[in-house]
C-alpha cells in the first residue's frame, strides 16, 4: 500500500521505466494501481534503435510485475516523508 | 470486480482507455504481438483480434498473421498504443516474407550461438 500511495503522488512527474528485459522507457505517469502495474503517457525509449517496434508507441501500460527500477528525479522526492512513512508501515499501521 | 464509472478509464490504469486499439503487445519471451484489443481482465489476459506476429531481424521484419488471440497475462511485459499519425517502423526497415524472415532468425541465432562458443574460447586469455 506504502508503494502504491507513494506512485500515485508521483503522477505527472517524469520518470524512467526500466524493464526485467532491459527495455528502459522514458514518460509521463499517467497511472499507477494496486499492483503497481504502470501507464507512462508521452513515451519515448531510452535506446531507440535497439527498439525500432516501439517507434509510433506514444502511451503505454507496463505490467507491474516485469518492473526492474522506477527512476524519478531527484528533487522529486520528499525522502523524509517517505522515511516516516516506511516507519510507520513498519510499526504495523 | 466493481465497475468504473465512465470517467475513470481516461485516469485509472484499466486497459479500457485501449479497447478496440491497434496495440503492440510485448511478451516476457521476445515476441511482438499487434491487433485490436477485444477484452481484457485483473490479471492483464487480453483479447486481440486480428493478431499478428511482427518478427524483426536487423532490416528486415515480416508480419505473420495469427488471427483471434488469448494472451494469458503472466506472459505480458507491455502494451502500447500505437500512434496512427507516425511510421510504426524506421523507413530503412524491409518488409520480407515469412521464408526469409525464418532463414535470417536461423542465420543469427547460429552467429549467436558461434559468438558464445568463441568467447568461451578466449575466455583463458583474460584480456577485459
Amino acid at each position: 500500500m506504502l508503494f502504491f500511495s507513494y506512485f500515485k503522488d508521483l503522477v505527472g512527474q517524469e520518470v524512467t521505466v526500466e524493464l526485467k528485459n532491459d527495455l528502459a522507457i522514458r514518460g509521463t505517469l499517467h497511472s499507477v494501481d494496486q499492483y503497481l502495474n504502470i501507464k507512462l503517457e508521452n513515451t519515448r525509449v531510452v535506446d531507440q534503435d535497439k527498439y525500432p517496434h516501439m517507434l509510433s508507441v506514444r502511451n503505454c501500460f507496463i505490467r507491474g510485475s516485469v518492473v526492474r527500477y522506477v527512476q524519478l528525479p531527484p528533487d522529486g522526492v520528499d525522502v523524509d516523508l517517505l522515511h516516516d512513512a516506511a516507519r510507520r508501515e513498519a510499526r504495523g499501521g | 470486480m466493481s465497475w468504473s464509472a465512465p470517467d475513470d478509464i481516461f485516469f485509472s490504469t484499466s486497459l479500457a482507455a485501449y479497447l478496440d486499439k491497434k496495440l503492440l503487445v510485448l511478451l516476457r519471451d521476445g515476441r511482438k504481438l499487434m491487433g485490436l484489443l477485444r477484452s481484457f481482465d485483473q490479471f492483464a489476459n487480453a483479447v486481440l483480434e486480428e493478431a499478428y506476429e511482427r518478427v524483426i531481424v536487423g532490416d528486415l521484419y515480416c508480419d505473420i498473421p495469427l488471427g483471434l488471440y488469448i494472451i494469458r497475462g503472466e506472459n505480458v511485459v507491455l502494451i502500447g498504443e500505437l500512434d496512427t499519425e507516425k511510421e510504426e517502423l524506421p523507413a530503412q526497415m524491409i518488409q520480407v516474407s515469412e521464408a526469409e524472415i525464418k532463414r535470417a532468425q536461423k542465420a543469427e541465432k547460429e552467429e549467436m550461438l558461434l559468438k558464445g562458443t568463441m568467447r568461451k574460447r578466449m575466455e583463458f586469455l583474460d584480456l577485459d
